[in-house]
């Protein structure tokens, strides 16, 4: 082979290899757009979301469509797509009408049909949602904008559940990808809102990024940002989502300015990021997340309830956020099972702060424990989680309960804690997880309150008959202080019963360059109103 | 040559079945439900049975393989359960990012370390022998994540020279691409440089004590063209067989890089596809991966007869 033909090989070689390498290529844009690069906690892998209760989905959603309604930082239901609603005087018929000009981002308008659609698609999958469907008789399109909801009974969360700030989201999307089987997720083509920003399909990479580009034809309302509530300026161009998996090239991309926005970066590299004058560091989740203690009912050694109440009373709070977060800035105890500083948080039935060791060992006398193992099931690959079952398993072996604390990745507890059959036979007796507060904050949402037991309950299956006629009860009541009452019985009594036992509630910081301004305070994480100079 | 390669070609074929079979077992016999997962954190038992019924998880394992099988033959690897992306274009889409870094580092590491083997057995004995194999076993040692976190700090935090991570791809411009390889491929090509360079110092050194080796120096031949085109050619065949290895490696073993520096390669959508029990996307990488062994190990195979002519196929 002479040298003019080696050349000519190695250059093939060389032009194949760079042809792969191309793969993957991006659309050309314009360098001139304002592009927001932002780093999420969990990364949007399945966008749906009301097919999900993952938050990705939930974040997603928030981008690409929008709401009838919207809880503001007062926790009142404000409207977002609708214009005007009534209630009929016999509190039965509650009749809504949209805002002109509402388009979803093919051009197509906003119709009746598409909102009942999807009311009907949310209600099939959504806790808060299937209880307002079972107090629905019948929803009907009056025209193209407005639509009625009839109830069989006076329901007073009507407004609260289409305004749910968390997870499912009551998203309005078109007719078509409504009649998606609420157990199917939609089809990636169907993820056309009428939302503050468009979902750009052609680079949706979800091991690399997703993109969403300011949607022109939004008609933002009048009123300030609160929340989900109010006016929705998109003030860049573009948002890419990047999935960047490890914490240290996170805070390292924030350092050197390659990412504008994390929205949780890791507790401990705090210090690196706050001492960054170009970096501001500020927790824009302001009601936080809770942790939860859930213990299996089914089984011995917790089917007993003195021995729920000898751990309840075994543990303390400043433990599990001393082992989770460390920092005092961002934890703060909180027994309201409801959340701390909002309208239905309340101490009432929760036992006194310093945990009783001596009383808890005579709860498992009198509840007759036998030495029964309990199976702890520990999640070792969720940061913020795996701190949690060392410290009720150190308190349980304190009080004399013999432990297995089995090691796992979340994804195989999660596959497992379906599981009702026995410990011995694949099942379990206890696992921890953590609530966004969002998703914690009335009786009807929170599913650690959830008393249907083995059908219809949430994992733990607790059964209690008098805390879901309390539920109930609730949800029919139409005054706040009512509500209030019953919200403070459901707690008492979910406290005696130890329905779960919380942790304390934890903040997660934001963290962004200085060169964003607008950043607002909500739930979830919300971009618009965010400006990158 | 042509029936060797015919033949190797075909025994492909119950290799893959084979590995097909078992990594559909492995993964529906191991625990992890992606109904669970899909549904998410605040689904009921009662939803997560019904997706798990809608993705056909609840039929025998069998029936479900069959399905799989039978679509394989169609040349349909399926679609992911989390993003319903299409498997083949997932995959497809990571294989850039992956090869380009396999290739970047194999060629540094040869560049650096075929030399380095060369002169450490020239000089055997030497300061310089004992300097290159010292040094490549501090290569060896040094985990891969100390070395990533170490380049970025020095290079990209400290000296501003480049960007902390990210891939770009060659469309973008052959300097933004290189410039987003640079510190990945000095991490990875360390442990390479040190295998290679020890490989080839021990090929060499075994060569220059034959007798042709003799023989060229009595001859009067310099120094330099008895060791490249005398001893270097005929301790090939290991140096090859290594660096074959090295590819191989790089195609799908390179986790801890590709997450230090956020490259969206195969190994880490691997991971993720494992963390999240996407079963379709496993099963899909993992038959490429053992179809992307059983070519380079070919290549090898057919490298030799380049290098040593006494072999034939």
């Amino acid at each position: 082979m002479n040298s003019a033909q080696r050349l000519t090989r190695w250059t093939a070689a060389a032009a194949a290899v760079l042809a792969v390498a191309g793969v993957g290529a991006e659309p050309a844009r314009a360098q001139d757009q304002k592009t927001l690069k932002a780093v999420m906690t969990t990364p949007a892998r399945i966008i749906d979301p009301i097919f999900t209760t993952a938050y990705a989905a939930r974040n997603h959603g928030y981008m690409v469509f929008d709401t009838l309604f919207a809880l503001d930082e007062k926790f009142e239901p404000q409207p977002q797509m609708v214009k005007e609603w009534s209630l009929s005087p016999d509190q039965l018929t509650y009749t809504f009408t949209l805002r002109d000009g509402l388009k979803f981002h093919d051009g197509a308008p906003v119709t009746s049909e598409d909102c009942l659609a999807s009311i009907r698609r949310w209600g099939a999958n959504d806790g808060m949602g299937q209880k307002l469907m079972d107090f629905t008789k019948e929803m009907t399109a009056v025209n193209d904008k407005t639509f009625k909801l009839e109830l069989k009974e006076p329901y007073g969360l009507v407004l609260q559940s289409l305004g749910k700030p968390s997870s499912n989201v009551p998203f309005m999307m078109p007719k078509k990808a409504a009649k998606t089987d609420p157990k199917q997720q939609i089809a990636l083509a169907d993820h056309i809102g009428s939302g503050p920003f468009k979902f750009v399909l052609d680079e949706f990479k979800p091991d690399t990024k997703v993109v969403y580009v300011k949607n022109p034809d939004y008609i933002p309302r009048a009123e300030p940002p609160s929340w989900g509530a109010g006016a929705k300026i998109v003030k860049v161009d573009r948002v890419e989502q990047l999935n960047i998996t490890d914490a240290q090239t996170i805070t390292n991309a924030l350092i050197n300015g390659e990412i504008d926005f994390v929205e949780g970066p890791a507790i401990d590299h705090l210090p690196m990021l706050t001492k960054d004058a170009k970096i501001k560091v500020e927790i824009l989740k302001t009601l936080g997340s809770i942790g939860m203690v859930r213990l299996n009912h089914l089984h011995p050694p917790f089917d007993n309830v003195k021995i729920r109440q000898a751990v309840l009373h075994a543990v303390n709070q400043d433990d599990y956020l001393e082992a989770q977060i460390g920092n005092n800035e961002y934890f703060k105890r909180c027994a309201a099972m409801f959340i701390c500083g909002t309208p239905f948080g309340s101490d009432v039935g929760a036992p006194p702060a310093k945990p009783d060791l001596e009383l808890a060992k005579k709860l498992l006398k009198e509840g007759g424990y036998d030495g029964t193992t309990v199976v702890v099931m520990q999640p070792t690959d969720i940061g913020i989680l795996a701190p949690l079952a060392p410290v009720t398993v150190q308190a349980m072996r304190a009080i004399g309960m013999k432990v297995d604390m089995q090691s796992m990745d979340w994804q195989t507890l999660v596959g497992r804690r379906a599981k009702q059959e026995p410990p011995a036979q694949g099942g379990w007796n206890m696992f921890h997880t953590t609530w966004v507060a969002a998703d914690m904050v009335t009786p009807v949402q929170n599913l650690g309150v959830n008393g249907r037991g083995k059908t219809g309950g949430w994992f733990g299956w607790p059964e209690d008959k008098e805390v879901e006629a309390l539920r109930d009860e609730f949800a029919r009541a139409t005054d706040v202080a009512k509500q209030k009452k019953l919200a403070d019985a459901i707690q008492k009594k979910a406290y005696e019963d130890v329905m779960w036992i919380p942790t304390g509630v934890y903040y997660e910081p934001s963290a962004w360059r200085t060169n964003l301004a607008g950043v607002l305070k909500s739930p979830f994480p919300a971009f618009w109103n965010i400006d990158k100079r | 040559m042509a029936a060797f390669i015919l033949k190797r070609l075909l025994a492909t074929i119950p290799v893959m079945g084979m590995v097909a079979m078992v990594v559909f077992l492995i993964l529906r016999l191991s625990p992890g439900d992606p109904a669970a997962i899909l549904a998410g954190d605040a689904a009921t038992p009662e939803m997560i049975e019904q997706i798990r019924a809608n993705l056909g998880l609840d039929r025998p394992i069998l029936v479900q393989f069959g399905a799989w099988l039978w679509q394989l033959l169609q040349g349909d690897l399926g679609n992911s359960l989390l993003s319903l992306q299409p498997v083949s274009a997932t995959i497809g889409r990571c294989f850039g990012p992956t090869l380009s870094l396999a290739t970047t580092t194999i060629v540094f590491s040869v560049i650096v370390a075929v030399p380095l083997g060369v002169v450490a057995a020239w000089k055997h004995g030497t300061w310089i022998d004992r300097s290159v194999m010292g040094l490549s076993v501090v290569g060896f040692s040094v985990p891969v994540f100390v070395l990533g976190y170490g380049w970025i700090y020095a290079i990209a935090l400290w000296l501003r020279l480049l960007p902390v991570q990210g891939f770009v791809p060659i469309t973008e411009g052959i300097g933004l691409f290189l410039s987003h390889l640079v510190l990945p491929t000095l991490t990875l090509s360390v442990i390479f440089i040190a295998l290679i360079a020890r490989m080839t110092r021990a090929s060499v050194l075994e060569i220059l004590t034959e007798d042709y080796i003799r023989t060229a120096h009595a001859k009067g031949v310099s120094e330099r063209r008895v060791l490249v085109h005398h001893a270097l050619r005929n301790a090939a065949v290991p140096i090859v067989s290594v660096i074959g290895i090295g590819i191989a490696l790089l195609i799908g073993g390179v986790v801890v890089t590709e997450s230090v520096f956020n490259i969206p390669g195969l190994g880490r959508l691997t991971v993720d596809a494992v963390l999240a029990r996407d079963y379709p996307i496993i099963q899909g990488v993992i038959l490429v991966f053992s179809a992307a062994y059983v070519f380079i190990n070919l290549g090898i195979d057919l490298a030799y007869t380049v290098f040593d002519p006494r072999i034939r196929y």
